[in-house]
């Protein structure tokens, strides 16, 4: 029983990741019909937006180790510190969360800078181009992030507060030894929180509305006389926005490197493609159902029966959906289906 | 495309290669031992050049560690051609390096980008033979990459020189003729850490294993397993995790009521920094269970490495090849070149790099040729110190370096941004010794068809 | 001028020249350091795979993004040929088609029920799940992570009953007593090269090919007319999925390993790049494509600091200093930066690859009235590196 609810918050953690990081993609999907390789490299930037905040806040001083003569090393004293004591410290412990001041800002520029200055061009030319050019952007984002910070991961602590595990046993009566740590929970309350605002203002304004009738149809709105393109562009940057605090988000869980994108990118695609072609709710579903499937997959009792079963589960399930549901799970016809 | 140019076609280049060459050609021949007429692959001949090929990851989850193999590596070309300080040639007994380069020619290199592929660093090793015509290939930051590259090796007749690769395999049931390795492997970790937990954690205690699913996972898991058992210690469960996971969630909330209380993370690189923030996330540390505190272990810690987990490694125990805070001569001479050419310390995988050049060298130097098997004869069995292990001794049945292992600990109160690791113990030669027939394997001829 | 346009829609001049182009290559890759074994046979060999995938994508619009795993399969089924029944590379090439064309009935059976980006994504998932078991539980087919290598006391049946004595060290693998390793290794597999070409070049211009362009245009269409359109497309995947075999087990037959990393995501969108990068649907754009790709791989990646203070040696000190470093960031641990850029580039102002930036320039010279023929030879030439 513990085992199982364990897994089940497991598996609710990483979908909330998997859908946050689906969400933006799908929406620059279905509305702006591209295929955006970068998708992960703006995810990549989202943390690297911490990295960058944390580098801010902690300029320091350096204290020379004297004992050391080959070369300089120094202890660190950050001047926030040393200037404004225990506010400059508080800052510097919850430089992660503070970090989507900056991150949403600088997202929303990148986003625009993008679809002006190249994604819009793409509009009409054929997908496998949008893969070579976003393909090869990813790449250039990517070298230029290792070429200033390494290749080696960042440690982004959470705030020590919230470094800790929360005694997630004792809320549902289950005993003591349900440990949840609190940052993991924080993550997906975050994750329902920014899943909420964008179905919100799709839903619910009537801006949203005219880009979900872009969605379906985009030759109809535009020739209601509405600008269209503009439109598009707020798409992608919000979409930007939403892949980099996610980002930022998850720093603390996965030290963040240039290679980040990368790894989320062909999983995002898949929860994607599994939720349903221009279907918000389908790779929502699609992320917290991969995200669940997985953990389970993970467990002793259950590898024991299917050896290897945690290293294929993903694809394993986006292949049976797929070959059942013609469309995903929630997928419309018509969208991405030639 | 075509404006940069090939190497050695630029005009001065050539000249200055020629002119080079015509020198050495113009000494008299007596002083060059030439007893070996053989015909070997890439054999410089009266080039007056010597070159080395420099087989580090440039891309990828490795590329900082390849960036400081290479550094390690100009180094070390630096020194054997009486360039800086010297280094380690000064410490570095018995050796027969004088910094007139090797048998009279100057030290040159090719260098490539492995990726951590074993196919691309093939190719790339491949390409420094048949192209850059190199006379030894080194270099590498995976066992995966080691054993590939050094296969080729054996096939082409052409030494190499491993570089960072843990796995029991490289000179166990994969070993060559061709491929030598300075570094420890996997069962010296166990048995070198296996006192040093005793005498921290007492001999009752269950360990659960998290293992990356791949071949150095699997040795290193066994060879700890083996070694915590012999103490008294009961493995709970082992469990093999998907190389590259990321999120290690799912494997580490089972740990917290298997009744284990201790970690064993069999991980490296971004697996080791992942999963090893998660389970101190996950409260690990803060946990009781039978009565004790809970431990967490990284067999194989290095530095540059640990600087990704942050503060989640201290008082973490693991073993590594070498670190640069040791105060003996060769390791404070090599601080010393490194750190003032670079202004930061070598890593432990710089460290083998720049050894594995020199001990190349000299064994040319007193094999008095390049011919390979006579390279690799002096090799076999050479016994050598002040390189920073204290005396050391590559066996010749199995090409594995013997020497002492350390033991260390995260740092819990750095003194500077470097200070990451501590030494706790130095566990002597004699107890990680074993016999070479455990593993398997076999070396294969000295003399390759060309 | 009419001539010359005929003579070269003739399919056997053209095969002609592109023989005389590939066999060519250790002289006209000489000068821009691509001459060695390796490298040439990385030309021809990704050359084939990136042709096979050119009949699935370039035809019919169908986005294969798991292609790689036949790569991987069939040289696995070349690798285990070489260890059970004999080091002659015939067997194991025929082997790895074989097994490469079996996987590919199977994935694209199932695959093919989809179209789009479903299709894509069934077929990426397939290849990832051969992927991760080749690299994890399937190890004792494919070693693992090391990848599949032949032993000195592999059974080699075949190798055995002919002859008794064994080599001190691992064979290598022959053409009835040939060496497949260095430059004869590339002969061979530029032989299959052309072979693959040419047979490539009959699909395009057969009724077959026909009909996949037909359904590339619209596949309902195709349907109303009363046409079963799967069959057709199942043929041109598993013809597909066999050059990938082809060119994998070629892998192991210049260098007898496998690895599991060929059947990774990664290597799958290589083969997608090098097609579009050349000119998706054209004969030669996916080789010139994967021509390119992989001289930035292994070329490129070479260039150090060393290599580069050489190369602009002819600079004064002063400028040297700076010049190293910035083109530095381009090369050696910075190609593929140099790639992505390279990416962008062609498809913002090459819509159509490699091959229409060469359209554009014969154009450009027959309007300016250069000489036609020699123009365009000049321009596959080029196109290699």
């Amino acid at each position: 029983m513990d085992a199982i609810f364990i897994q089940i918050l497991n598996g609710l953690d990483k979908g909330a990741a998997y859908a946050l990081i689906a969400l933006g993609l799908t929406l620059v999907f279905g509305t702006l019909g591209i295929v955006n390789f970068a998708h992960g490299a703006l995810f990549m930037l989202g943390a690297f937006c911490a990295v960058t905040f944390q580098k801010l806040v902690t300029i320091s001083a350096k204290v020379r180790d004297e004992g050391v003569t080959a070369f300089v090393a120094y202890k660190e004293q950050p001047y926030l510190e040393s200037w404004f004591g225990d506010t400059g410290r508080i800052i510097i412990d919850y430089s992660v969360p503070l970090s989507i001041m900056l991150a949403i800002p600088f997202m929303l520029l990148v986003g625009y800078v993008m679809e002006r200055g190249l994604i819009k061009h793409f509009y009409k030319r054929p997908h496998a181009e949008q893969i070579l050019v976003t393909f090869g952007l990813a790449i250039v984002i990517q070298e230029i992030i290792k070429a200033y910070f390494g290749a080696n991961p960042i440690p982004q602590p959470a705030p020590d507060i919230l470094a800790g595990s929360a005694n997630v046993g004792s809320w549902v009566g289950l005993g003591d030894n349900l440990v949840y740590p609190w940052w993991r929970l924080i993550y997906l309350c975050f994750s329902g929180l920014i899943i909420f605002a964008v179905f919100a203002f799709l839903q619910f304004t009537t801006y949203g509305m005219v880009v979900r009738a872009g969605m379906r149809d985009r030759e109809t709105v535009g020739l209601l006389g509405i600008n269209i393109e503009r439109r598009f562009t707020v798409v992608f940057a919000i979409a930007a926005v939403v892949a980099g605090v996610a980002g930022v988000m998850y720093t603390p869980i996965l030290p963040p490197d240039y290679h980040l994108g990368m790894e989320f990118l062909v999983l995002s695609f898949v929860v994607v493609v599994v939720g349903g072609m221009g279907s918000l709710g389908g790779a929502v579903m699609a992320g917290f159902l991969l995200g669940i499937v997985q953990s389970f997959a993970s467990m002793n009792e259950v590898k024991e029966i299917f050896p290897g079963i945690d290293q294929i589960i993903l694809y394993l399930v986006a292949v049976v959906i797929l070959l059942v549901l013609p469309r995903g799970l929630l997928g419309r016809a018509g969208v991405m289906d030639d | 495309m075509s404006d940069i140019k090939k190497p050695g076609m630029s005009r001065r280049g050539l000249l200055k290669a020629g002119a080079v060459g015509g020198l050495v050609a113009a000494t008299p021949s007596i002083f060059i031992k030439d007893a070996w007429a053989q015909e070997f692959r890439n054999d410089p001949k009266n080039t007056g050049e010597l070159k080395l090929g420099f087989n580090v990851p440039q891309s990828g989850p490795y590329a900082d560690e390849g960036a400081d193999e290479l550094r390690a590596y100009m180094l070390a070309v630096k020194h054997l051609n009486g360039e800086g300080d010297g280094g380690m040639l000064n410490t570095f007994k018995p050796s027969m390096l004088s910094g007139n380069g090797v048998l009279g020619k100057k030290v040159t290199y090719a260098t490539g980008d492995t990726q951590t592929k074993s196919d691309a660093a093939r190719a790339s090793a491949k390409r420094m033979i048949e192209k850059d015509g190199v006379l030894m290939v080194t270099g590498g930051s995976s066992s995966g990459v080691a054993v590939a590259v050094q296969s080729l090796c054996q096939e082409q007749g052409i030494i190499f020189m491993a570089g960072l690769t843990h796995s029991n395999d490289t000179t166990g049931k994969d070993k060559r003729r061709y491929g030598f390795r300075h570094f420890f492997n996997a069962y010296m970790s166990g048995a070198a850490l296996a006192p040093v937990l005793n005498k921290e954690y007492g001999s009752d205690r269950r360990a659960y294993h998290l293992t990356a699913d791949y071949t150095w996972g699997w040795t290193q898991e066994e060879s700890i397993k083996n070694s915590t058992e012999a103490l008294g210690w009961q493995t709970v469960n082992a469990v093999k995790t998907p190389v590259g996971a990321g999120d290690f969630s799912q494997y580490i909330t089972p740990v917290l009521n298997s009744g284990a209380d201790v970690l064993i993370l069999n991980h490296y690189g971004k697996d080791m920094i992942n999963s090893l923030s998660q389970a101190v996330q996950f409260g690990l540390r803060d946990k009781q269970v039978n009565g004790k505190n809970f431990e967490i272990v990284v067999p194989l810690f290095s530095r540059l490495m640990a600087q990704g987990a942050g503060d989640a490694i201290k008082g973490i125990l693991g073993t590594t090849n070498w670190n640069w805070s040791l105060q003996d001569e060769g390791s404070k001479a090599f601080v010393q070149s490194f750190g003032a050419e670079y202004g930061a310390p070598p890593s432990m995988a710089a460290h083998t790099c720049y050894v594995q050049t020199l001990l190349y060298a000299n064994a040319c130097e007193m094999a008095g040729t390049f011919y390979p098997p006579e390279v690799i004869k002096q090799l076999e069995g050479f016994n050598f110190d002040g390189m920073g292990n204290g005396p050391t001794l590559y066996r010749a049945e199995d090409h594995q370096c013997f020497k002492d292992v350390l033991v260390v600990r995260g740092n819990e109160n750095p003194s500077s941004q470097f200070d990451l690791l501590k030494v706790v113990d130095v566990t002597p030669r004699a107890q990680v010794e074993y016999d070479w027939t455990i593993f398997g394997g076999s070396l294969g001829p000295y003399e390759v068809k060309m | 001028m009419t001539n010359t346009k005929k003579l070269l829609l003739n399919d056997t001049f053209v095969v002609i020249i592109f023989a005389a182009a590939i066999l060519a290559m250790p002289i006209w890759l000489d000068p821009i350091g691509g001459n060695y074994p390796d490298l040439l046979q990385k030309f021809a060999i990704y050359g084939i795979f990136a042709i096979g995938f050119n009949i699935l994508f370039g035809l019919t619009g169908y986005l294969s993004f798991g292609h790689a795993a036949f790569l991987g399969v069939g040289s696995y089924a070349a690798v285990w040929s070489f260890k059970l029944l004999t080091m002659n590379v015939i067997p194991a090439v025929i082997f790895g088609v074989l097994f490469a064309g079996i996987l590919a009935a199977v994935i694209g059976f199932l695959s093919l029920r989809r179209t789009g980006i479903y299709f894509s994504i069934l077929t990426l998932a397939f290849a990832q799940m051969s992927y991760n078991l080749a690299y994890s539980v399937l190890t004792p087919i494919t070693n693992g992570e090391t990848g599949l290598q032949l032993a000195r006391s592999d059974p080699r049946i075949l190798d055995r009953l002919f002859s008794q004595e064994q080599a001190a060290g691992l064979p290598s693998t022959d053409l009835f007593g040939e060496t497949m390793s260095g430059y004869p290794g590339f002969y061979f597999c530029a032989v299959l090269l052309i072979v693959c070409f040419y047979i490539s070049m009959r699909i395009f211009r057969s009724p077959f090919g026909l009909m996949l362009k037909g359904i590339k245009s619209n596949q309902n269409r195709m349907r109303y007319t009363g046409l079963n359109t799967r069959p057709y497309m199942l043929t041109a995947f598993i013809i597909s999925g066999m050059y990938a075999g082809l060119a994998g087990s070629l892998l192991a037959v210049t260098d007898p390993l496998a690895g599991a990393e060929r059947m990774q995501w990664t290597a799958s969108g290589e083969v997608v790049l090098m097609t579009i990068l050349g000119g998706a649907g054209t004969l030669v754009g996916p080789m010139l494509g994967a021509g390119l790709i992989k001289y930035f791989e292994n070329i490129f990646s070479a260039f150090d600091d060393n290599v580069l203070t050489q190369a602009f040696s002819f600079l004064p000190d002063s400028v040297l200093e700076f010049v190293v470093p910035v083109v530095g960031l381009f090369v050696g641990s910075g190609w593929h930066l140099t790639l992505g850029l390279l990416f962008m580039v062609i498809v913002i102002f090459l819509p159509g690859g490699l091959v229409e930036g060469f359209r554009r320039i014969y154009d450009y010279f027959k309007s300016g009235g250069g000489n036609a023929k020699t123009q365009s030879v000049e321009a596959r030439n080029q196109a290699g590196e």
